[in-house]
């Protein structure tokens, strides 16, 4: 990045990640492309919705960006997403289920992730084995909980208020959601030392070892945030479909890496901001939500998903020559 | 006596991987109604080989240190291939045996030019290429359907002269004929060099790009040999999201059981199916212990959780903390 700053540019446009810019001019082209096939593209009520939709696949991949920025992975995401949804309906019934509902389930995922993070930093297990065996062990547990009896799966009134209701006329609360865990993440991220950990991390861990950074105990607790970020995102989807069902996060754990590799991120760590992970998120419910808007039948979707991905990340994600 | 001792520590992995299978298949027989009797080793064999396919085709790609989220989707796709084409008389039967597998190694090939030649990481391009083959698979068969030449699937999951599986026989083959000449080929060995150090490989002028394109397109074959035993099992195609997601994940689990390190450069395709045979058993454990069906994936989590922590046992050997950082 040396050569950038010889060059004497405007600040401004130095500061523009060419990445999250590319990913921004994406969602307008993507908007445009829609916009021939109908007005309704450009509505602000599409548009609120959209935001509405993206607000679970934002809050989930929240944790998923933290987890990329260390450099590691976090695979667990399904079964922590549906452990956060059925955890929260579970206990979400009486005065004192509905306000422990929505943290109970958050907890649990946090517990998982600190299982996870205990063996990253810990044990010093590759994160994509770990988080495999916690995924298979979340599952094993939903599969058991859910199984010997028949469990409350029906979301409680807080969870559906938090989904699906309006504190701001004409803002969507899980729109409000989204922003707060993203004003949350970006504090953390620009503004603590914690912060400045998980960007060294991600670029070189020994040498943030060296300068005297408990390391092991930052990777801890990004795995735990990851987590509850993860059963959060559960939580919020099992209200607004209003009951958690078994699988509900299968459809999440791609999604959530790809709008993070696509908001500029690398994925070998240390490198990647906030807002290219919400340029990637709006990317990628767009693209979801205009290929079926377009009535392409599902295999034509996911042909096309696939190869958008692809083709984004030649524009922009390609690594240097090694030499 | 010292080049015996060096063969066996780079070969540890794969004997561990071995050790824990013998273990978990003796516990299982042992504790089985119908005791070690053709029957039951014919049937843990093809309930075995489909994964043990999919492993070797994730050991590959892992050996050279990358990773392959699509070989589930390969599967996937050649599964629903094989359910349309391979029918009818033997001669056009044949043509679509080679067709399927042509589609599969295609399809490995396409995830090694991307890989190399677009310089992306091989983890995101393979999910974006695994969503393309899921795509085709669901072209194909958008509801589970089709048939396949009876005869040709039920010799080769039946017993060959009523003692040996033929599934176990052809997996033998498929070891003999494709992991045993490219580990031992130049190719092979610039595969294992790449893995373990890029930079290395490359300044000793080690043939890299051809070494992973083969690893990709070999990866791709042995999926698509894992699909078409998947047609010849079950007689249909079924384009299943959650059964190619499955397999992927449980892909990546069998290798490393297997003893292959996921940063590539050691381990082998032996090891990666034997982690395969081990997991399937470790599964099917709890059935012989006429435990609750519903308990099993718990069993399986738990017993993989246990496994991997192992791993960290090397830990304690580590005299430099810094050594930690890797």
């Amino acid at each position: 990045m040396s050569d950038t700053a010889v060059i004497a540019k405007p600040s401004l446009l130095r500061r523009v990640d060419p990445a999250v810019a590319t990913a921004f001019a994406c969602i307008v082209a993507l908007l445009f492309v829609g916009s021939f096939y109908s007005r309704n593209f450009l509505s602000p009520e599409y548009l609120l919705q959209q935001m509405k939709v993206a607000s679970f696949l934002g809050v989930i991949a929240s944790g998923m960006m933290l987890a990329i920025l260390i450099g590691q992975i976090d695979l667990s995401l399904p079964w922590l997403v549906t452990v956060g949804a059925m955890m929260s309906c579970a206990v979400g019934h009486g005065p004192w289920g509905a306000a422990f509902a929505v943290p109970f389930g958050i907890l649990c995922g946090v517990a998982i992730g600190f299982v996870n993070g205990f063996g990253v930093a810990y044990l010093r297990i590759p994160s994509m084995i770990i988080t495999l065996a916690t995924n298979a062990v979340a599952q094993g547990f939903m599969v058991v909980y859910t199984g010997g009896f028949s469990p409350r799966d029906s979301a409680s009134p807080v969870m559906r208020y938090l989904a699906t209701g309006f504190a701001i006329p004409g803002l969507p609360n899980a729109v409000l959601c989204w922003a707060a865990v993203a004003l949350a993440t970006v504090i953390m991220l620009t503004r603590t030392t914690f912060g400045r950990a998980i960007y060294g991390i991600g670029n070189r861990e020994r040498a943030v070892y060296l300068s005297g950074v408990d390391t092991r105990r930052v990777v801890l607790f990004v795995f735990a945030i990851s987590g509850g970020a993860s059963a959060f995102g559960g939580v919020l989807l099992a209200g607004y479909a209003s009951k958690a069902a078994q699988s509900m996060g299968d459809a999440y754990l791609l999604p959530a890496i790809a709008a993070v590799v696509l908001g500029g991120a690398s994925i070998l760590g240390g490198r990647g901001t906030y807002l290219g992970t919400v340029a990637g998120v709006l990317l990628i419910t767009l693209l979801q939500s205009i290929l079926s808007v377009m009535q392409i039948p599902e295999f034509g979707r996911q042909i096309i998903y696939g190869l958008v991905i692809i083709c984004m990340l030649l524009l922009y994600g390609r690594e240097r020559v090694s030499r | 006596m010292s080049e015996w001792w060096f063969w066996l520590s780079r070969q540890r992995g794969t004997l561990l991987a071995i050790t824990i299978f013998v273990v978990m298949f003796t516990i299982y027989c042992a504790n089985h109604p119908a005791g070690f009797s053709v029957n039951v080793v014919q049937t843990a064999s093809n309930k075995g080989v489909l994964l043990a396919f999919v492993a070797m085709a994730q050991s590959l790609v892992v050996i050279t240190s990358g990773i392959d989220l699509s070989v589930g989707m390969i599967f996937t796709l050649t599964n629903c291939l094989a359910s349309a084409i391979v029918i009818g008389s033997p001669s056009r039967t044949g043509l679509g045996v080679l067709a399927v597998l042509a589609v599969g190694a295609l399809c490995g090939a396409i995830n090694g030019l991307i890989v190399i030649f677009g310089r992306l990481q091989p983890i995101v391009a393979t999910i974006a290429t695994g969503a393309v083959y899921f795509g085709l698979a669901l072209a194909l068969r958008p509801t589970p359907g089709g048939s396949v030449n009876e005869t040709l699937a039920d010799a080769l999951t039946g017993r060959l002269f009523d003692v040996i599986p033929a599934s176990l026989v052809m997996l033998v083959a498929v070891v003999l004929l494709v992991w045993i000449p490219f580990s031992r080929s130049v190719t092979g060995r610039a595969a294992y060099a790449v893995g373990s150090s890029e930079t290395a490989a490359y300044m000793s002028g080690v043939p890299m790009r051809r070494a992973k394109f083969m690893a990709y397109t070999l990866s791709g074959l042995l999926a698509g040999i894992g699909g078409l035993f998947l047609t010849f099992f079950t007689y249909t195609g079924d384009a299943a999201y959650a059964s190619g997601n499955t397999y992927t994940l449980f892909s990546i689990a069998a290798v490393v059981l297997g003893g292959v390190s996921l940063f590539g450069g050691s381990g082998s395709a032996i090891g990666a199916i034997f982690g395969a045979l081990a997991f399937r058993t470790i599964g099917d454990l709890l059935f012989v212990f006429d435990f609750d069906p519903l308990w099993q994936p718990l069993f399986q989590g738990v017993v993989l959780l246990l496994a991997v922590s192992l791993g960290a046992l090397g830990l304690l050997r580590v005299k430099n903390r810094l050594e930690w950082f890797g």
